[in-house]
């Protein structure tokens, strides 16, 4: 199985250990991912904010390099990217007069037929039981929240993806591979995105919520699927700490981080040596060794013998 | 209330969103869901009434909508599916265009023209470069002396996390991006500071 691969420039930047992590479990799955040639960036939140026609214009650009690479599914692992590129092609699909004026602009064919998925949507095309059944070890001592955030799920008309109000997706997944992932309140609220420069204030707010309601519900970690909510949540935890003067203490993981452990792969490897929030713990006991960063306690698995599965069987 | 081109500011605003304003009727779901509520100058749903009413001076100055963080809570739960976080993007496309930006929120223009001129010239975003002109730009703005030296101890935290660049990744055809940005940028669908003063 190949796919396209839209990395996005979260993924090629601050955000290089989610690449890692999501290329280290693709590649064990039998995933190919083919990157998008001269991908340009999706124009983000600034593109919206400003200019919308340019808010069409870049994500068609990609779409359109997708549809001429003969590309139909191509993953997109950073939410505001996926969200983007989804609602410029349903934009295009359904609009013949934009897919005209756009393929001018963007100087290529476009029909607005290229698929995106988010990182969820291809361990579901995967299905759950084959990633299961390629687990060397269970994740019976992580007690995760998982976070969606905004951008997964919502809008939910355009992303047509999971239950916006109450997602299970990642639950599901990793409840497969023996986790117990906790109930909570805040798995979709907002942890302030691309405001991490501009509005600081507002991150550390929004932020400092989900990790309070996380830990109150017993979660010994957080699980996203974003890079967004990965800087705010891991890199700017010493700043809520600062301001709101509570030490959390919880490590963030991307969800390619816990299933790259479950299927035995290295955590450097994996890049989970590069978070900023230690991830050190006590195998068993939930407890973690609070340190401000450095090497990660090597975990008493066996290393892996490239025991890959044999096939796949894509879920219908 | 009509601009310059004859059309009145509610048409305006749903052809760049897309949605109809009209069709709002203050249940105040958006307000209610809306994780910056307690920090809008005016709510949500009060930006809505304020475009229905053509009354969009008011919206176009207030600070709400730099606030927002376009999590889209109000458009999926609008019971009459009006994209609301679609009609505060129009907003502030024409209140940028405008220059009627609140001058408490000037910070997040800033850092949003950088973002896009830096993708103008790289086509991906190369992020020293980013935090380089925003820093710059945004001190020559508020003069703020702490804000500009708040980062410079996580640079080399990040840098040993490979997760700053020194040399960032450019796309190979610059061209095709900077054409891109040069059709985009046309007055018909952005508006310019032509466009007469609303009230």
């Amino acid at each position: 199985m190949e796919i396209g691969y839209y990395p996005g420039c979260a993924l090629h930047g601050s955000s290089g250990d989610y690449e890692m992590s999501v290329r280290a479990c693709l590649d064990v799955l039998g995933v190919g991912l083919r990157e998008l040639d001269d991908w340009i960036c999706c124009g983000a939140t600034a593109a919206h904010s400003l200019n919308s026609r340019l808010a069409c214009a870049l994500p068609a650009r990609n779409l359109a390099i997708a549809e001429r690479d003969g590309l139909t599914e191509t993953l997109a692992p950073c939410p505001m990217c996926s969200a983007q590129l989804i609602k410029a092609g349903q934009s295009l699909a359904r609009d013949p007069e934009l897919r005209r004026e756009m393929s001018d602009v963007v100087e290529l064919p476009i029909a607005g037929t290229a698929r995106v998925l988010n990182l969820i949507q291809v361990f579901q095309q995967i299905g759950y039981e084959t990633v299961a059944h390629a687990a060397v070890r269970r994740l019976d001592d992580y007690r995760p929240a998982c976070y969606y955030g905004c951008l997964l799920t919502r809008p939910s008309e355009t992303l047509k993806f999971d239950d916006c109000e109450h997602p299970r997706s990642m639950e599901t997944l990793l409840e497969a591979l023996g986790s117990r992932p906790v109930e909570w309140n805040y798995k979709t609220e907002c942890c302030g995105a691309g405001m991490t420069m501009a509005n600081e204030a507002t991150v550390l707010e929004l932020s400092h919520k989900i990790l309070v309601n996380a830990a109150d519900h017993g979660a010994d970690c957080l699980v996203v699927a974003c890079p967004m909510c990965h800087v705010n949540l891991d890199m700017k935890q010493a700043d809520i700490q600062r301001r709101y003067g509570v030490g959390h203490n919880l490590p963030v993981y991307y969800l390619s981080d816990l299933i790259g452990l479950a299927l035995g792969i290295d955590e450097r490897a994996l890049g989970i040596d590069r978070h900023f929030v230690s991830t050190k713990r006590v195998q068993g006991s939930g407890f973690r060794v609070q340190d401000s960063h450095g090497t990660p306690v090597q975990e008493s698995v066996p290393p892996r013998h490239d025991p890959r599965p044999q096939a796949l069987n894509p879920e219908p | 209330m009509s601009d310059s081109n004859g059309k009145s500011l509610i048409d305006r605003v749903e052809r760049l969103a897309h949605t109809r304003v009209r069709d709002c009727y203050q249940c105040g779901k958006c307000s209610a869901g809306c994780p910056m509520a307690e920090h809008f100058d005016l709510l949500p749903n009060q930006l809505l009434r304020l475009v229905q009413m053509d009354h969009v001076g008011r919206a176009l100055e207030s600070e709400a909508i730099w606030l927002c963080v376009s999590c889209m809570t109000c458009t999926t739960r609008c019971p009459k599916s009006v994209d609301c976080a679609g009609v505060l993007d129009a907003l502030r496309q024409i209140s940028a265009a405008q220059d009627r930006i609140a001058p408490s929120q000037r910070r997040t223009v800033v850092f949003q023209r950088a973002f896009l001129n830096n993708i103008c010239r790289n086509g991906r975003l190369a992020e020293l470069e980013l935090v380089g002109e925003f820093k710059t730009k945004s001190f020559l703005n508020d003069l703020n002396l702490p804000l500009l030296l708040k980062d410079a101890l996580l640079a080399p935290k990040m840098l040993r996390r490979g997760k700053l660049h020194v040399w960032s990744q450019r796309v190979k055809d610059r061209g095709v991006v900077q054409r891109i940005f040069q059709r985009c940028a046309t007055p018909e669908e952005r508006p310019t500071e032509s466009d007469e003063q609303l009230p």
